[in-house]
């Protein structure tokens, strides 16, 4: 646990060794605020007056803070991609993973360790987050229930895009390649939500599938067990299918 | 053999697909032995040493390291020796200083003990003055130092290194050649290399490799018994008759006269060569002697003959064979 622990924690610090991590969590902090703005914007101006007379008006957290939240998952299926794709791939290419390899570690070990290492990460990006709605305490009062289940539900669809990303970045040792296959395969999960919503043929299958339909009700508050499972089913499959890649490249590399 | 062997490796194989990359090797590392594994580009050097440090796994053969089964109890096995790959695995953004500390918590060194370890890593390896650099910036000497010190940095029984002084400036493959020399005190010692007077240089043992197959394996101290060779070259300043030719053939144990040239001759004793005898007649007979050189078989032209010949033929099978025992090979 140990061992795991440290390269968990060695790889969170390599990645801000390089400006990659601290370009991405600026970038994303940047733009997610511009959305936080204009929408704290179109609440004022316009939701605000048009139903303050009304019995039960919307309150700004779930006019504000909620699509705030979907727009960084799916800010994340793009930049979530980027920051796995070296955790294999960059290590297969510059030949440093014979450092895991030779050290008296399991495959579950190395991949835990660098799983957690972004898991850090990922915690790191929704803390930020969770900065925006926050900065709202000043003037109003928030449900922070829905804050809550937003938060837990952006960390579990960002750590199913992560474990899709481990999996995909050891199974090649180029990391570009290793980012355009995660894409897709987020992406095609989107799509499959699209498709299962479709006017046409709506599928209750499709829909399952997708990790945002499991994302969508922890933005409105809901913390159903389901989608806990799913999410959790999700990392853990993608994990397994790591470590069996692991070691077969012991057998077969 | 002994059961003091630190790495026992018996019927080693490993495919990739169709290919046969290593057949059927054997290899033995006893305790403060440094063991030269010699052989051309692409003999299967570096698959072997990935197989006997756990990187690979062998398509069939077993691996045992200080007791412990590689295969069955990987971690413990693992624990026992030290690698250094042919590319140096570093990180480059991290400094030489931050990798160390990084690979003692790999190999569970507690906190208390590791700034000891990663200070005598330091030393031995020379690289005070750049401990505080990022790996990235330093040059390729440092970098395949700062590799060596990760793979010393746990104090193990086996040091594996492949191609250690490759890409590097003479006066660092001196250094590296004295620190393997020094490692071969307290640890034993795997080094693989293409680059022949390296071996002769550090190692007590070497085991040529070519096309997968052991060709040869033999101890320095032996190879330089075997060198008593059969063959001298003598060379006289004046000009030897007929009769003086037959009087050379009547040396005992002669087994061939070989003219070189008007004044040089080959001579090959059944047996090791007697120079003393040679020498004798040639004062008897006021030969005035200008040359007398025992044709010594080196370890380049063993390789030579070894790699250069058709494996398949009788001497690459034999020496295979025999390669542990004392057998003349010719």
């Amino acid at each position: 646990m140990n061992k795991v622990l440290s390269i968990a924690f060695t790889e969170f610090k390599r990645m801000f060794n390089t400006p990659l991590a601290w370009s991405v969590l600026a970038v994303l902090q940047l733009v997610l605020a511009l959305l936080f703005l204009m929408f704290i914007e179109e609440f004022i101006t316009t939701i605000q007056p048009a139903t303050a007379t009304s019995a039960n008006p919307p309150g700004v957290t779930s006019i504000v803070v909620a699509p705030v939240y979907l727009w960084a998952g799916v800010i994340m299926l793009a930049v979530m991609p980027i920051m796995t794709m070296r955790i294999f791939a960059e290590e297969r290419m510059n030949k440093t993973l014979t450092l895991l390899l030779t050290s008296p570690l399991s495959s579950t070990q190395i991949v835990l360790g660098k799983y957690l290492g972004i898991l850090f990460f990922i915690i790191l990006i929704v803390a930020l987050l969770g900065l925006m709605p926050l900065a709202l305490t000043v003037g109003t009062t928030l449900d922070w229930g829905v804050i809550l289940t937003s938060s837990i539900g952006l960390l579990l669809l960002l750590s199913s895009f992560a474990a899709a990303g481990l999996f995909l970045s050891s199974l090649t040792s180029q990391p570009i390649i290793a980012a355009v296959s995660t894409f897709g395969l987020l992406f095609f999960l989107v799509v499959l939500y699209m498709s299962g919503k479709s006017q046409g043929n709506s599928s209750e299958i499709f829909i399952y599938l997708s990790h945002f339909s499991h994302f969508l009700p922890f933005l409105e508050g809901v913390f159903d067990t389901s989608d806990l499972v799913y999410y959790l089913l999700f990392i853990v499959g993608f994990l397994v299918l790591t470590i069996r890649k692991l070691d077969n490249d012991r057998l077969l590399g | 053999m002994s059961t003091n062997a630190l790495i026992k490796a018996v019927g080693l194989n490993r495919f990739y697909g169709e290919y046969h990359a290593v057949k059927n090797i054997n290899l033995t590392l006893h305790k403060g032995e440094v063991l030269g594994l010699l052989g051309p580009n692409g003999a299967g050097k570096s698959s072997t040493m990935q197989m006997l440090t756990g990187n690979i796994a062998p398509s069939s053969g077993s691996i045992v390291i200080n007791g412990i089964d590689l295969l069955e109890e990987p971690k413990l096995a693992k624990g026992q020796i030290g690698y250094l790959p042919e590319q140096p695995p570093v990180y480059r953004d991290m400094t030489a200083k931050e990798f160390l500390f990084y690979c003692t918590s790999l190999h569970n060194i507690p906190k208390d003990k590791a700034q000891k370890a990663v200070n005598v890593a330091i030393e031995r390896c020379a690289l005070e003055t750049v401990v505080n650099k990022l790996i990235g910036n330093l040059s390729k000497g440092y970098q395949q130092r700062v590799g060596i010190a990760q793979a010393i940095l746990h104090n193990p029984e086996v040091v594996i290194l492949d191609e250690p002084t490759v890409g590097l400036d003479p006066i660092q493959i001196t250094k590296i050649r004295d620190l393997i020399r020094e490692l071969g005190k307290d640890h034993s010692v795997i080094l693989s290399t293409h680059i022949l007077p390296e071996v002769q240089a550090v190692c007590d043992r070497v085991q040529i490799i070519n096309q997968g197959e052991t060709v040869f394996s033999d101890t320095f101290s032996e190879l330089a018994q075997r060198q008593t060779s059969n063959k001298i070259i003598i060379g006289f300043d004046n000009v030897l008759s007929e009769l003086d030719l037959k009087v050379i053939n009547t040396i005992e144990n002669l087994r061939a006269c070989e003219v070189l040239s008007n004044n040089r001759f080959q001579l090959t004793f059944n047996g090791s060569a007697d120079t003393s005898s040679v020498y004798k007649l040639a004062v008897e007979n006021s030969w005035s002697l200008n040359e007398l050189t025992p044709q010594e078989e080196t370890l380049e032209q063993i390789f030579m003959k070894l790699v250069h010949t058709d494996t398949t033929s009788p001497i690459g099978s034999v020496t295979a064979q025999k390669a542990s025992q004392t057998e003349v090979i010719t």
